[in-house]
């Protein structure tokens, strides 16, 4: 399985052990930020949805008032009431960490404190129904601001674990074998070319000591004599 | 300081004006445009934008984009025509893609 051709070198073995050492701790820790961003994510994605569901409902309910209202008043009557907002919002951005993710916090403050300003229309010619309509959205407005922060940070948190289960499953299945494989196959290359100049240290010895002594030729000499 | 910015048509958003929210009003003659707009929004300062469910069918492409970056956080709302769940199948895929299966609103 060794895809790409290893330098069966000391040198290389050594680089690998080295390798194999942190993609086998990069690896646990990947694993680690995973476990725990998935934690998170589950309890911020049930979050969502609960805030999703209660934010749907109330406008819902909420344009049901604003068709109630305008079926009793004249279209223009309605655009000439919201034609000039008196409440203005503006809001600030802050951002927390979860598993070296930056998540939004979003915070607002109103132009005015006056709960009233969201009513930029005289009472007496419109309907009460858009009073209420109105009101409903105001009530609703803390919740769709954290709505928006919490469905923010989990698209966030989902392509973050995305990515980190990529790595984890890289790390795992590819990468640590592969290095593996590669260390193998150069100790046994190692061990192999070991024995090999061991075994032709032997034979030259075993040369050189023929060649100084003669041993076969006394060898062969002590034979004759024995048989003569 | 950053602002919340609605779209959508006009029967849907124009009660969030009177809160204060900066309205965008879409309609056939110009929808066109609101891919658009979402982009120069998304440059300006407009950290939160809200946008109908039933815009935010014909940008699937812009919304898709700004889906994983930091910001803005785009969040669908229902409009005036009825909810159609899709704000609902956008948390849903969020899990999809961090699980790898629905495991949150059971196969619904």
């Amino acid at each position: 399985m060794a895809t790409k051709t290893v330098n069966p070198t000391r040198m290389e073995l050594t680089r690998l052990k080295k390798k194999l050492t942190t993609a086998r701790r990069g690896h646990k820790l990947l694993k680690d930020k995973r476990d725990e961003l998935m934690r998170q994510f589950l309890d911020l994605v049930r979050q969502n949805k609960d805030l999703r569901e209660k934010v749907e409902k109330g406008i819902g309910e909420s344009n049901k008032s604003f068709a109630l209202a305008a079926s009793g008043m004249s279209q223009e009557a309605v655009r000439v009431a919201f034609m000039t907002p008196r409440q203005e919002i503006q809001m600030t951005t802050a951002t927390k960490n979860i598993m070296s993710v930056d998540v939004p916090i979003y915070s607002y403050t109103t132009r005015t404190s006056d709960p009233n300003d969201i009513y930029s229309y005289g009472f007496a010619f419109t309907s009460s129904d858009l009073d209420m309509a109105v009101a409903g959205l105001a009530e609703l407005l803390p919740d769709m601001m954290r709505l928006a922060e919490s469905e923010k940070t989990c698209q966030l948190l989902a392509a973050e674990i995305e990515k980190t289960r990529r790595r984890v499953n890289a790390l795992e299945h590819v990468m640590i074998p592969q290095m593996e494989q590669n260390i193998k196959f150069i100790t046994m290359k190692l061990d192999e070319a070991e024995r090999s100049s061991q075994t032709r240290l032997m034979k030259v010895k075993d040369m050189m000591l023929e060649d100084a002594h003669h041993y076969e030729e006394k060898e062969e000499a002590r034979f004759g004599e024995q048989v003569s | 300081m950053s602002k919340i910015a609605v779209m959508g048509d006009w029967d849907s958003i124009y009660g969030f004006g009177a809160l204060g929210l900066d309205t965008f009003r879409f309609d056939e003659s110009n929808i066109e445009e609101a891919g658009r707009l979402l982009r120069r929004l998304s440059e300006q300062d407009y950290a939160v934008i809200y946008i109908t469910e039933a815009l935010a069918a014909r940008v699937p492409n812009e919304i898709e984009h700004y889906r994983t970056l930091p910001s803005p956080a785009i969040i669908l709302i229902p409009g005036i025509s009825g909810n159609t769940g899709q704000g609902l199948a956008a948390v849903k895929k969020s899990v999809e893609q961090a699980v790898g299966s629905d495991i949150i609103f059971g196969g619904k």
